[in-house]
């Protein structure tokens, strides 16, 4: 079977459970006890092991097959979880990962059985004590209920009962056996003279999904019973609630089947003792196992539901915790960015018709200005939604970390937590892909760097478990994400010290740095200052990588510190990369747009404002002493007139740091598209990052004011 | 049948001839997007001394740079028979050259173009990569690549 085609969802949905089970045995670590995060589990790891058998993918299969036993028997109650269980189970994860990245990669699931790994997880179901006994119950179940089929069987002469049953398909036949369903197997004939057997199986088929039934297995597979590859008779599988006879019935009901032979399954009774047991947990989880049943009656999902509030009070949190699957097409990015290039295209047209419009006050305009008003709302709220389809919450980057703190934890030999907020904050598609790897910096920085040993924490009276947090939210037109510890904060004279041994600065420097240009030392190339070079961080490729990468995105990132008490690196992210809300200057005869959101004020100055400190131009506006910038030296621009003495300055900011910007002239506040200057332009000052196309076809740049910084 | 045709002049191309200064450079027109009037360029800052700058090309931003200034010529004398030729090597990036006229179109097979040896005794000779001969006039062909890529001259 070519199975190509579900590639995409199959890694999709991988990661998904991958990422499930990482969050759920989080949980587990903490909570031993808690009985749903052990179905939750037990679900994912059973899903993953269907999913790659369908796949074909047999290395993965086996290991999720033998995670899904060790979860089966804590479910039991028969393996008590603890930390080395736990472990175990995170480096399988992480196995599986490794598949999941060479099949996505290569389409294979690469060579590597990780052999300790499954020897690891086998000893741990041997070492279960009685465990091992009836190792791995409800396939042993499944077995034991193909071997000794109910009597009702005449005379074991069934072709059904000779069909070798699947390991996945057992389970779920075992599985609906302790919900209390049933299990039939039916040999189904159609007359020989029938000639479309393909439809007439079709409609058995379809009879006994409306009877609420679901077929787990046919003999031969369905994909051939469709494509009519088989002679006049086929075996199937039922899990339904409906009774024997009713099944028989339905499937008798379709004309030309000439006879329908079968019998209940039943299954032995020790596991029933066992399935009652486990009977009110299972009652509510069992809504999701339903999943795979192509059409349950409404009315049966119904009293599930209703069984599971009114049974045990963790079944019902679980039915309630479940967040109802958000209805979702999945659409390529690409299709998206030609969505955006036309709404791009949409609002330039728009600006030429404002600049049209305007450019005409002369009576009788009205309407039309109103139609241009019109207009413009339009074409802003579709940029917006089409910005929001491109919107992803960060949750997925930030999902990972919890586990990467864990493992930190264990490595470091701290004890630490992690607090997030603000999963939910949305950014543009292409900005979380990249965002990742940053933040895991940070993170792993203010483990690692941030935070003291645990008995250095109890002598200064702290906590002894460090406190790392990320906290994401929203804010204008930018996302801020701090990520921070309350652990040593950063030893500004330690900076000092190291940039002087590394010949970075003289002492000289030093001496005159604040402490706020020490802190950003940190973030230069080859930087480091740990003590002492671990594997986590300490190498110094880290805070200038960060501050590059996230410079890149358009954002910027900035550090506040409190020696002893922690620090705090907060990134800021644009919302959007494509469209923005620019003031545009007039620099002599040119047209500049400089971002809405790099501007603080714009102010009126007279020339004798400007003061002289070190030689560099100056003025004190408020109390605080700002340079001033000359935008026509530092573009290149022509100019016949001088300056005259009063002077337009937009203050723009880069995190605290203000500048003040010499321009001519004001144009107004304008929604500009962002254009790159393509590959071969190399501006390399850096200070124009793109171009934008006004209203009347003209081509404005746009400066980047924080390399002005 | 038009499969055939194509596939017996295959071996010839077509070129735009272009003049800079007294010279005539051919352009293989299979990398030809577009001939436009000269219009308003809008400078970049501190860039490569020959871009001369970006232009509106429908609604995308395409850099235009001077040949001339490329070549080691003098700058660019605007004239009304200046044209700037955007020209695509690759999807998605195109680039406009400024030349001083357009001439003609003209088809050449391959026994009527010369390679040159990259030894020859002209600086910029490493942006020709053939002569080709048209009654008794001698066409340069550019090589686009070595034109638009940042390549200093040694």
């Amino acid at each position: 079977m070519d199975v190509s085609q579900y590639l995409e969802i199959f890694l999709d949905e991988t990661g998904e459970h991958l990422q499930n089970l990482s969050d759920q045995l989080m949980i587990l670590e903490n909570e031993p006890e808690n009985e749903d995060t052990i179905n939750e589990i037990f679900r994912a790891a059973h899903s993953l092991k269907g999913m790659a058998g369908t796949m074909g993918y047999k290395r993965m299969q086996n290991l999720t097959h033998d995670m899904e036993n060790v979860f089966s028997e804590v479910r039991n109650g028969k393996i008590k979880v603890n930390s080395h269980l736990v472990d175990i189970l995170f480096k399988a994860l992480d196995a599986l990962e490794e598949y999941k990245d060479n099949i996505q990669n290569t389409q294979d699931e690469g060579t590597n059985e990780n052999e300790p790994i499954i020897k690891a997880l086998q000893a741990i179901l041997n070492g279960g004590g009685e465990a091992a006994a009836d190792e791995a119950a409800p396939a042993a179940a499944a077995e034991k209920e193909e071997k000794a089929p109910a009597p009702a069987a005449e005379g074991g002469s069934m072709k059904w009962q000779s069909y070798k049953v699947q390991e996945a398909e057992q389970h779920v036949m075992a599985d609906a056996i302790v919900k209390g369903m049933h299990v039939y197997g039916f040999d189904v004939y159609v007359q020989e003279s029938c000639i479309l057997k393909a439809a007439r199986a079709f409609l058995v088929f379809k009879a006994i999904e409306e009877l609420g039934g679901e077929i787990v297995v046919s003999n031969p597979p369905v994909q051939d019973i469709e494509d009519e590859k088989f002679e006049f008779d086929f075996s199937i599988f039922v899990v339904t609630e409906a009774s024997f006879d009713d099944v028989k019935t339905a499937i008798l009901s379709v004309s030309e089947i000439e006879k329908a032979e079968g019998a209940e399954i039943d299954i032995e009774n020790p596991i029933l003792e066992v399935a009652e047991e486990e009977e009110e947990a299972e009652a509510a989880p069992a809504k999701e196992e339903e999943k795979t049943s192509e059409a349950p009656a409404v009315v049966e999902q119904a009293e599930v539901a209703q069984s599971a509030d009114t049974k045990a009070a963790p079944a019902k949190k679980a039915a309630t915790n479940k967040p109802v699957v958000n209805r979702t097409v999945r659409v390529d990015i690409e299709k998206l960015d030609t969505l955006m290039n036309l709404v791009s295209e949409l609002i330039i047209a728009k600006n030429s018709l404002v600049s049209f419009g305007s450019g005409d006050v002369s009576g009788g305009n009205g309407e039309f200005n109103e139609q241009i008003e019109y207009l413009e709302s339009v074409t802003t709220n579709l940029h917006e939604s089409v910005m929001k389809v491109r919107m992803v919450p960060i949750e997925s980057v930030l999902a990972k970390f919890p586990r990467m703190i864990r493992d930190l934890s264990k490595k470091l030999d701290k004890p630490m937590e992690l607090t997030m907020t603000g999963e939910e904050t949305e950014l543009d598609r292409t900005v979380v892909d990249e965002i990742g790897d940053p933040l895991m910096h940070l993170l792993r920085n203010s483990a690692d760097h941030g935070l003291e040993k645990e008995d250095v924490r109890r002598a200064r009276g702290k906590n002894p478990t460090g406190h790392v947090f990320l906290n994401a939210y929203q804010e204008g037109n930018n996302v801020i994400i701090d990520v921070g510890d309350d652990g040593n904060g950063i030893d500004v004279a330690a900076v000092k010290q190291k940039a002087i041994d590394r010949g970075v600065i003289s002492h000289e420097q030093a001496e005159a740095m604040s402490d706020k240009e020490a802190v950003d030392l940190l973030f230069g190339a080859g930087f480091s200052t740990a003590k002492v070079v671990t594997d986590v961080s300490g190498r110094g490729v880290g805070l200038d990588v960060v501050k590059s990468k996230i410079e890149a995105l358009g954002g910027d990132v900035s550090v506040k510190t409190k020696l002893g008490e922690g620090s705090t690196f907060s990134v800021r992210l644009p919302l959007t990369l494509a469209i923005i809300q620019a003031l545009m200057v007039i620099v002599g005869e040119e047209k500049y747009a400089i971002a809405l959101g790099s501007i603080d004020t714009i102010e009126a100055v007279t020339e004798s404002d400007i003061k002289f400190v070190e030689n560099k131009e100056v003025i004190n506006l408020r109390g605080i002493v700002i340079p001033i910038i000359r935008l026509d030296t530092v573009l290149g621009v022509q100019k016949d007139k001088k300056d005259d003495d009063n002077l337009i300055v937009v203050i723009v900011k880069k995190g605290d740091a203000l500048a003040g910007l010499v321009v001519d002239e004001l144009m107004g506040q304008q929604e500009i598209v962002i254009k790159s200057l393509g590959k071969y332009i190399n501006c390399s000052s850096r200070i124009i990052n793109g171009a934008t196309i006004l209203g009347d076809g003209e081509v404005a740049l746009i400066i980047d004011t924080n390399v002005l910084f | 049948m038009d499969a055939l045709n194509i596939a017996r002049e295959y071996d010839k191309k077509q070129y735009i001839v272009i003049g800079i200064g007294d010279e005539q450079y051919g352009i293989d027109i299979a990398f030809v997007d577009n001939i436009l009037r000269m219009q308003s360029i809008t400078r970049v800052p501190d860039t490569q001394e020959y871009f001369k700058g970006v232009i509106n090309l429908r609604g995308e931003v395409v850099p235009v740079m001077s040949i001339r200034i490329k070549m080691g010529l003098d700058d660019d004398v605007i004239t009304n028979k200046s044209r700037i030729i955007i020209v695509k090597l690759e999807n998605n990036a195109p680039i406009g050259i400024i030349v001083d006229e357009v001439k003609e179109v003209v088809t050449l097979d391959e026994t009527k173009i010369d390679t040159v040896s990259n030894s020859g005794k002209k600086m910029d000779a490493s942006f020709i990569n053939g002569v080709g001969k048209v009654e008794d006039q001698l066409i340069s062909l550019l090589e686009l690549s070595t034109v638009i890529n940042e390549k200093e001259m040694a």
